[in-house]
């Protein structure tokens, strides 16, 4: 085994839909400068660097060394990683795997994403099979149409169900100053009536049935960055740092057209291992915070019974229950999670910052009303893979 | 004219556009992608691999069974007749990033199993009813009739009553 990593610090920009004040570089820059002001760090004392982004969304595919003067890597190892969806959260199992293994004691995660630079739509397709999947697909949005059309017909899930998952996230985002969307117009609201009006509301255009405008995550651009130290100097920088416990990722299928739909065998395979690995066995009452990558409503509650928080079908009854509300027994997303905020290459290092912050206690207005010991993050991606990181407050032993 | 001097300050912030740019590539499909398309184009036959190991007949045809990672080298054929397995109907516009044309909207978008198939073909379906064009819903193939040797030589799937 490997060195004992944690998370000491974390830094992030302000979700936009457009930052024409900066380019790439300057984002990424405002990121690093933001986490390393939180870990209390300089770019001196950084040993190395794991940077990622979707190249196809700026038409960049040297942003290792392009984005050299903004990352702060400067005459420093630089590593980019890249796996589509799942960019941030493999950046920083790149970042904890290149601490754990002793050679750098200090490692900066960076994930980031200027969605307002092409079509999103449009380069999702890019990033498909040119033979066999591009000439028809339809973007993230038509995929995820899809699935939710397997889920809803296997359940008998309503359109309410997936409302209700939106109210929950939009409703934590308002919490979260970094978040991209707020609707403030939802506060003061219920609950059942803003999902009435999600559901019956004509300016929530349909997009792909059976999604709308509210089931679906909006496009950013932001920067996020992580950093990542070995058990040598990781109490020395931060006084609660955030254990890293358990990592797994699972890659599946390569054409669309294979994936399994009734579930998602990469995430349920992932959060099984990581579980085991940390002794959870029933990961709902053991878990005490969640930052999932879901970026569309109904993932919202297939993918909860994928890792294992309930039974198949059961999720829209854990969601009705409150149960993942902030104040419930297990609060997912305090953030606003990904369908309030999403720089696609950045938005799975945030889960992984969002959820070592609940565990340093430093969430602020977003801080879970409950002791942290376990938070999870996840990240998803493309043709339905799955990365799953499991933080604590405990140093592993 | 204070107010003037600062707006002059305040530039307009600037985007610079690529232009039409464009990169054409050739792919390469191999011995089992191009039986598929030559099959499809003469033919208006669809052929999937079968894994020696599992069984299982994946459309497109490909080398390697991903799952028990053996060669396939057995072609098989599969109607062109199958059941929706997962669908959409598709209402916001875009641009495809392969043709620069806008989709036209709204339209149906299905993976498609097709009897003989244990994958799934993605692709059009011309049906955008939600009453009828829905999960198990039983579709064909619609052949175009100048074909080139590309997946859109099937024009679309249309509904089987």
């Amino acid at each position: 085994m490997g060195k004992r990593v944690a998370v000491v610090g974390f830094g992030q920009t302000k979700g936009r839909s457009s930052r024409k004040d900066v380019n790439g570089v300057e984002i990424i820059n405002e990121a690093v400068v933001a986490a390393l002001a939180d870990a209390e760090l300089t770019i001196d004392d950084i040993d190395a660097i794991v940077i990622g982004n979707m190249d196809h969304f700026e038409g960049i595919n040297y942003v290792d060394s392009w984005s050299v003067e903004g990352s702060g890597g400067v005459m420093k190892p630089i590593f980019k990683v890249t796996t589509g969806g799942t960019t941030g959260t493999t950046v920083a199992m790149c970042a904890y795997y290149h601490a754990a293994s002793g050679m750098f004691d200090r490692v900066l995660a960076i994930g980031w994403e200027k969605n307002s630079e092409s079509d999103t739509t449009g380069a999702i397709i890019t990033a498909f099979d040119p033979v066999w999947e591009r000439p028809n697909l339809g973007g993230a949005i038509a995929g995820l149409a899809l699935e939710a059309s397997k889920y809803m017909d296997n359940y008998e899930v309503t359109e309410r169900d997936g409302a209700r998952v939106a109210v929950r996230e939009r409703l934590h985002a308002l919490n979260n100053p970094y978040a991209h969307l707020h609707q403030e117009w939802m506060k003061g609201m219920e609950v059942d009536q803003l999902v009435e009006l999600l559901v019956t509301s004509e300016q929530n255009q349909v997009l792909a049935y059976p999604l709308r405008m509210s089931d679906m995550c909006p496009r950013s651009d932001g920067a996020a960055a992580v950093i990542f130290a070995s058990e040598d100097v990781a109490e020395k920088i931060a006084p609660i740092p955030a254990w890293m416990v358990a990592t797994a990722n699972r890659h599946n299928f390569a054409l669309a057209g294979d994936v399994d739909m009734d579930r998602n065998t990469t995430m349920a395979s992932a959060s099984k291992a990581a579980f085991e690995k940390a002794g959870i066995k029933e990961p709902l009452k053991e878990i005490d915070v969640c930052e999932l990558y879901l970026p569309y409503s109904y993932a919202g509650l297939k993918w909860m019974e994928d890792l294992g928080f309930c039974g198949y079908g059961e999720g829209p009854k854990l969601l009705w229950d409150g149960v993942t509300d902030m104040d419930g027994e297990l609060p997912v997303n305090p953030s606003g999670g990904v369908m309030s905020s999403n720089a696609i290459g950045a938005t799975g290092l945030i889960r992984v910052g969002e959820a070592a912050i609940q565990i340093m206690g430093k969430a602020g207005t977003r801080q879970v009303p409950k002791d942290v010991n376990f938070a999870l993050a996840t990240g998803f991606g493309g043709c339905y893979w799955a990365d799953v990181m499991l933080l604590g407050k405990k140093k592993p032993a | 004219m204070e107010n003037n001097a600062q707006k002059k300050d305040e530039q307009e912030l600037l985007t610079v556009s690529s232009g039409e740019m464009f990169q054409p590539y050739d792919w390469s499909v191999g011995k089992f992608g191009s039986k598929f398309l030559h099959e499809l184009k003469e033919n208006k036959k669809l052929f999937g691999s079968k894994c020696p190991k599992c069984g299982r007949v994946f459309i497109p045809p490909r080398k390697v069974c991903g799952q028990c990672y053996v060669a396939m080298d057995e072609f098989v054929p599969v109607s062109d007749e199958g059941e929706v397995y997962v669908c959409a109907i598709i209402q916001f516009g875009f641009v495809d990033p392969e043709t620069g044309k806008q989709r036209p909207v709204p339209y149906g978008y299905a993976f498609i199993k097709l009897d003989g198939a244990d994958t799934c073909l993605t692709h059009f379906v011309d049906s955008v009813d939600p009453e009828k064009f829905k999960v198990g819903a039983r579709v064909r193939a619609v052949f175009e009739e100048k074909r080139k040797g590309s997946l859109m030589d099937i024009k679309h799937f249309e509904l089987v009553d």
